[in-house]
């Protein structure tokens, strides 16, 4: 069996696997990247340079933990990096030559001068480093002083500057750009016009991760002060999912994109890689749990492409990209409902309560005699007898609830599939609707013509 | 109301020969404490259910799923504010309830993951935690002006004062014996409740402003007296002797019923217990298992079972029989006690099996020696000893119920206390 082709192509960067370690702590040093590139990462993004190191604070990190899981959300207020150009450069020609087949690109921002820029460019690219990323997205400290994301939310500088780095530079530029925009667009087409080669986005999202609630000092705390940092981790995922695939699709853009955001698993890879991304960079994951999360990452992205016949990224990059339209493109005659399966239920109602008070009072609640209950056999639930009880999970007070589905008001909304904490149990099944397959500017059209009755209103409200 | 046979335990059967180090680790917690970390990473379990199984299985009706979220998000005060609106033992229940066969018992997380979420433990985790800072979170009622007498200090007693103070009436508890809180302080094995944890638990009760009166023996006269000083009267006397067998030999010493077992180690050092070194327990029930298991940790070289039935018929549940089979509890099955056999002193047990499909007789007798039997056959009823109770006297907790779980006679306490507020108001 020929075996899938993890290699990687952005703009003209090749890796053999398209999992870059993204520009940030992981990658602050050779000795960092040495070991990411031991453990199977494809590419790195060398930790942002700059002309001067960056003096930093303590403390610096932040996280939202979520009902027992730690850090699905993480910001911080670290600067670019805090040793010299030098020693950077130094270290990143060492790697290059030791990792020839690795892709090595290095992070810049330096001050907004066309004499820093093409000075930075020039040095960086004399490392032997396979590319350049502009890093127009920390939205934190550099942004106050005029770079970072001060660069990508203002597209005419974001233009600007990526017309002087392309000026002198020769291996392939990707722009970074800030999330921190009411449109991404704006800067994604400001960098095509400046002849970019690739975009990398997003970096991260302006945030305040918490407040410490003994001491009332926002989080991370530096001497009972904080500040607006940047937010990532698995939480963002969705804004850099609904971002890349906007840059993707945009006639305008046309640049390949490497896909940064919240990346912790093999399925979100591979989601960034069906909405337009050629490569993923990931970081918070690395953070959190090291290096070896690539093995994970390369493994199932392997085994989806086997199931899937892909033998290239090639084979399936962007296949999911112009399934994203706009609301009015959306069929009106489609229509799925819920099914509870019975059989697998633990009463739980988890997906009554959701649907009663979140949703659209679709679905019944009976109690069910706990006599007739087991009588019937019902499901899998757990019965055990201890003291001559009958002890039976999801029964109380003599009842077991049982949970329908009301089919003729259900909206299909998916809202009780998602709650249910068994897989499988609840399914959404599609149905007739009734009416024709028809988006909303045709049904306006076939209204006006007289073709079809006004859908009306659900009466069950 | 249970008299005190101490003085038979004292003379005749010998002192535990185990030191205190060996005692402290036989009686420690059967289910330790959990740590922060490992209450949130227990809580995460649970889904939150609506009308949930658990809360309906509780016979108080303490909302679980909304104190396991409050654990969650690093709230246990707010968790044990929701457990004591419910059940003001809700520490004790935390340690004692057979959660197998209430809230746990109904986790539908027994069906997804074949393990309900750890509720006692949880509950423990929260009420702990309000013991430790000391939080009150109730006050009296406005003073109604109305009086209660209470008869039995134990859980169903207490409940039903606590209640009637946050209501604003005015409640006394008579009770028998020099310590208060009935079977929850004495009853139970001290490694599932210490007596130490048993008695915190009534400070908050008392200090809502029930007026506990310890050493009062309340007969039919005194309740009568009571009946008319008092504007109502709840009789939560609980039971008495444990049933006796009327057997050649019954009287022997070291023949002793379980309650007289189980209370020295609550009264005193564990090193002052006293142990046979090859018991007979006679009785299936929790609490046989309970005087098993704690005979086992107090040193007896054999504890046996004897059981008229089999496993199938007894009323421990599941989960204490594994205890009692981790403990090395022997069971003997399917035989009646016939006789007890010594001459000074109890020598051995005739038992005479038992046919296991008729229980009618089959076979020979034999004789189990031993040097101890305790007698856990349940206790007797003593209500009727109170004569004819009378208009606004009410009754609750076991003495009503002929004996169950220390969470129901707390709810008893809650009914009674919701039914003489009616009663006062009417």
């Amino acid at each position: 069996m020929k075996q899938p082709d993890l290699t990687a192509d952005v703009a003209g960067i090749r890796s053999p696997n398209p999992f870059w370690l993204a520009s940030g702590p992981p990658t602050n040093s050779a000795y960092q990247v040495r070991r990411a590139f031991e453990a199977g990462w494809g590419g790195v993004v060398w930790k942002t340079v700059g002309h001067e190191p960056a003096v930093n604070v303590s403390s610096r990190y932040g996280s939202i933990d979520y009902d027992g899981r730690r850090m699905v959300g993480l910001n911080n207020i670290e600067l670019i990096t805090d040793r010299s150009l030098e020693d950077n450069l130094e270290e990143i020609r060492a790697i290059k030559r030791e990792f020839p087949n690795h892709a090595v690109v290095v992070s810049l921002m330096v001050e907004s001068t066309q004499d820093a820029w093409h000075d930075v460019v020039r040095r960086v690219e004399d490392t032997g480093c396979d590319g350049l990323e502009l890093n127009f997205g920390c939205p934190h400290g550099m942004s106050e002083r005029g770079m970072g994301s001060a660069v990508g939310q203002v597209p005419e500088y974001t233009c600007m500057v990526t017309e002087w780095a392309k000026e002198v530079a020769s291996t392939p530029v990707l722009v970074k750009l800030t999330p921190n925009v009411t449109d991404i667009r704006g800067p994604g087409r400001a960098a095509a016009k400046a002849g970019a080669d690739g975009i990398s986005l997003i970096n991260t999202i302006n945030s305040i991760v918490g407040v410490d609630l003994d001491t009332l000092a926002p989080r991370p705390q530096v001497a009972g002060r904080g500040s607006h940092g940047g937010y990532c981790g698995p939480a963002v995922k969705p804004i850099a999912l609904n971002m890349v695939q906007q840059i993707a699709s945009d006639p305008d853009i046309g640049l390949p994109v490497s896909g940064i955001g919240g990346v912790q698993t093999w399925q979100d890879a591979v989601e960034f890689l069906l909405l337009g991304a050629g490569n993923v960079q990931v970081c918070t994951a690395a953070m959190h749990y090291g290096f070896r999360i690539v093995e994970q990452l390369e493994s199932g992205l392997k085994n989806w492409m086997r199931e899937k016949g892909f033998e290239t990224l090639n084979d399936f990059v962007g296949a999911s990209v112009a399934r994203v339209g706009a609301w009015n493109q959306l069929d009106l005659g489609y229509k799925v409902v819920a099914d509870i399966d019975q059989d697998t239920c633990i009463h739980c109602g988890l997906c009554y309560i959701a649907c009663e008070d979140g949703a659209h009072q679709s679905i019944s609640r009976t109690e069910v005699p706990l006599a007739d209950f087991l009588a019937n056999g019902l499901g899998t639930t757990a019965v055990m007898e201890s003291g001559k009880q009958t002890v039976v999970a999801g029964a109380g007070h003599g009842y077991v609830n049982r949970y329908e589905i009301k089919k003729d008001t259900c909206v299909g909304c998916n809202l009780c599939s998602l709650v249910c904490p068994v897989s499988g149990c609840i399914s959404m099944v599609e149905m007739d609707s009734g009416l024709p397959s028809m988006n909303w500017s045709e049904y306006q059209e076939k209204l006006a013509r007289g073709e079809v009755d006004r859908i009306e209103p659900p009466g069950h409200v | 109301m249970g008299s005190f046979r101490q003085s038979q335990l004292d003379e005749l059967i010998e002192k535990t020969r185990l030191g205190a180090e060996e005692l402290a680790q036989n009686f420690s917690d059967l289910h330790p404490a959990l740590t922060r970390d490992e209450a949130v990473a227990a809580a995460a379990r649970c889904l939150y259910c609506y009308d949930a199984p658990c809360t309906r299985a509780c016979p108080t009706g303490i909302d679980v799923p909304s104190f396991i979220r409050d654990i969650l998000h690093d709230n246990p005060l707010g968790a044990a504010e929701t457990i004591f609106e419910e059940n003001i033992f809700g520490g004790s229940c935390a340690r004692a309830c057979p959660t197998e066969v209430l809230c746990e018992g109904a986790c539908v997380d027994r069906t997804l993951l074949k393990e309900p979420v750890e509720i006692g433990r949880l509950q423990r985790f929260a009420t702990d935690a309000a013991a430790a800072r000391a939080v009150r979170f109730f006050e009296p009622g406005p003073d109604t002006g109305k009086r209660v007498a209470i008869v039995g200090g134990g859980p169903a007693g207490l409940t039903c004062g606590f209640e009637l103070r946050k209501m604003g009436h005015a409640a006394a508890v008579f009770e028998a014996r020099e310590v208060a809180g009935g079977l929850n302080t004495l009853g139970l094995s001290p490694y599932k409740v210490t007596t130490e944890f048993a008695l915190s638990e009534i400070e908050p009760i008392e200090e809502m402003g029930v007026d506990i009166r310890l050493g009062e023996h309340v007969d039919a006269e005194r309740l009568a007296t009571l009946r008319s000083e008092y504007d109502a009267v709840f009789v939560a006397v609980g039971l008495g002797q444990t049933r006796t067998l009327d057997l050649p030999g019954a009287g022997l010493p070291g023949i002793v019923e379980a309650l007289d077992f189980i209370f020295p180690a609550h009264l005193g050092p564990l090193t002052e217990c006293r142990v046979g070194r090859h018991v007979v327990v006679v009785g299936a029930g929790n609490t046989a298992i309970d005087v098993a298991t704690q005979a086992v940790r107090l040193g007896a070289e054999t504890v046996t079972i004897a059981y008229r039935r089999g496993p199938g018929q007894m009323s421990a549940f599941a989960y204490e029989y594994e205890l009692a089979k981790q403990d090395g509890v022997v069971f003997d099955w399917f035989v009646r006690p016939a006789a007890f056999e010594g001459n000074a002193h109890v020598e051995g047990i005739r038992l005479q099996p038992v046919d296991p499909e008729s229980f009618s007789d089959a076979g020979s007798t034999r004789v189990l020696p031993c040097d101890m039997v305790i007698m856990a056959l349940g206790q007797e009823a003593i209500l009727d000893q109170l004569g004819r109770l009378g208009q606004g006297v009410f009754v609750g907790g076991d003495c009503e119920s002929g004996g169950a779980e220390i969470v129901d006679a707390v709810q008893d306490g809650k009914n009674a206390a919701q039914a003489i507020d009616a009663y006062l108001k009417a």
